[in-house]
């Protein structure tokens, strides 16, 4: 082992023991600020660290990027009103879920998915990515009140159901075929986002912060399954305890709401059905 | 990496991911589910070793790894932007209040 990978290896232990004692803290109001820093503080040695990567290529493309979506992001969380927060949320937690199908689609397209596990977790991670990236848009456009209402489709539930299940089939189709043609996984991912989209239409804003966690614990999963593909342990450890820390917190949420995640998520509260009965 | 090793992290994470919030007060939702929102902004680290191996000769690739990382950064910057902001409200005065 050399001396950066050493470095990088010891860095991401660090990171990660940073953002559990971080959301720990973060659990407890009166720790609560304190939470945050530490695990802003995991967030800055991740990325900084991740520069010494050996054999880093396209270094400029890697810089402008990161300065471009993190200026962008900074700017919009900072001007925002206190009152638009939950679509913040929502928009970034978007922009992950995208971020991880984005990597499954490059590693995807530099051919260097191989192996049945590391297929299977590329592509469930770009599915639950994909769904968590285009639901969130929904979700922001929602609450931002670019999409003024809610809408089902006739025989919304039935729709879903089929979706899910053809996208699911495209998915273990490139799992089982080994080598998927680009258009197979353009069709795959186009479905996927079509499914997060259709999944979120019908529910209505009161119920939209449980169906904001859902997706974050989705994103979570979905980074830590990229990570698995990417070997990056960093990643695999973050992402799972988000999904986790986020399933419970969702399951929190829907309680406090007296309404069952079932319920919103299949019977939501839409104008019409209000009218109607 | 070792399969096995692999199903055991998960599974450690998942514990840890459950047992570390699994008493959070009903005022901290919010800001806790943007808090984990944040944590995994880590996917940024992902998105730049993915596009620090991809192909400069491939458009494709440069394209899509690019749009990672920028998405990415996205999600970490504005991650921690929300959830310091959404945080300072609870100030030191405000800490007995809260902890009700």
């Amino acid at each position: 082992m050399t001396g950066a990978t050493w470095l990088i290896n010891i860095s991401y232990f660090v990171v990660a023991v940073l953002f559990i004692l971080g959301l720990k803290a973060m659990a407890s109001p009166v720790s609560a600020r304190k939470g945050i820093v530490w695990a802003g503080a995991g967030m800055v040695l991740a990325t900084v660290v991740t520069f010494l990567t050996p054999d880093m290529r396209n270094m400029l493309l890697i810089v402008v990027a990161l300065a471009l979506g993190g200026s962008l992001a900074w700017w919009s969380g900072k001007v925002v009103k206190m009152t638009d927060m939950p679509q913040m949320v929502a928009i970034y937690n978007g922009m992950g879920g995208g971020a991880a199908a984005a990597i499954a689609a490059l590693e995807f397209a530099r051919g260097h998915v191989t192996g049945p596990v590391v297929t299977t977790l590329a592509t469930l991670g770009a599915l639950i990515g994909a769904v968590s990236f285009s639901g969130s848009c929904v979700a922001w456009a929602k609450l931002q009140g670019v999409m003024q209402k809610a809408f089902r489709l006739p025989a919304q539930n039935a729709v879903n159901v089929v979706l899910g299940l053809v996208t699911i089939g495209f998915g273990v189709a490139i799992v089982l075929g080994g080598h998927p043609s680009p258009l197979h996984i353009i069709l795959f991912f186009a479905l996927a986002l079509l499914l997060g989209a259709v999944l979120t239409l019908p529910i209505g804003g009161a119920d939209m912060p449980v169906v904001i966690s859902l997706f974050n614990a989705f994103t979570g999963l979905a980074v830590g399954f990229e990570g698995y593909v990417l070997g990056n342990p960093a990643l695999i450890i973050a992402g799972i305890v988000v999904g986790a820390a986020g399933t419970l917190l969702t399951q929190l949420m829907a309680k406090a709401m007296n309404r069952p995640l079932t319920n919103i998520l299949f019977q939501p509260i839409t104008g019409e059905a209000q009218a109607g009965g | 990496m070792e399969g096995f090793l692999a199903i055991y992290i998960f599974m450690l994470a998942a514990f840890t991911g459950y047992e570390v919030i699994a008493r959070v007060p009903v005022i901290l939702h919010t800001p806790l589910m943007s808090g984990s929102n944040f944590v995994h902004g880590v996917v940024l680290v992902g998105a730049m070793v993915a596009l620090g191996n991809a192909d400069p000769n491939d458009p494709l690739q440069l394209a899509i790894g690019f749009v990672a990382v920028v998405l990415g950064a996205a999600n970490a910057a504005g991650g921690y932007v929300v959830t310091e902001r959404m945080l300072a409200m609870f100030k030191r005065d405000d800490r007995k209040e809260a902890a009700k």
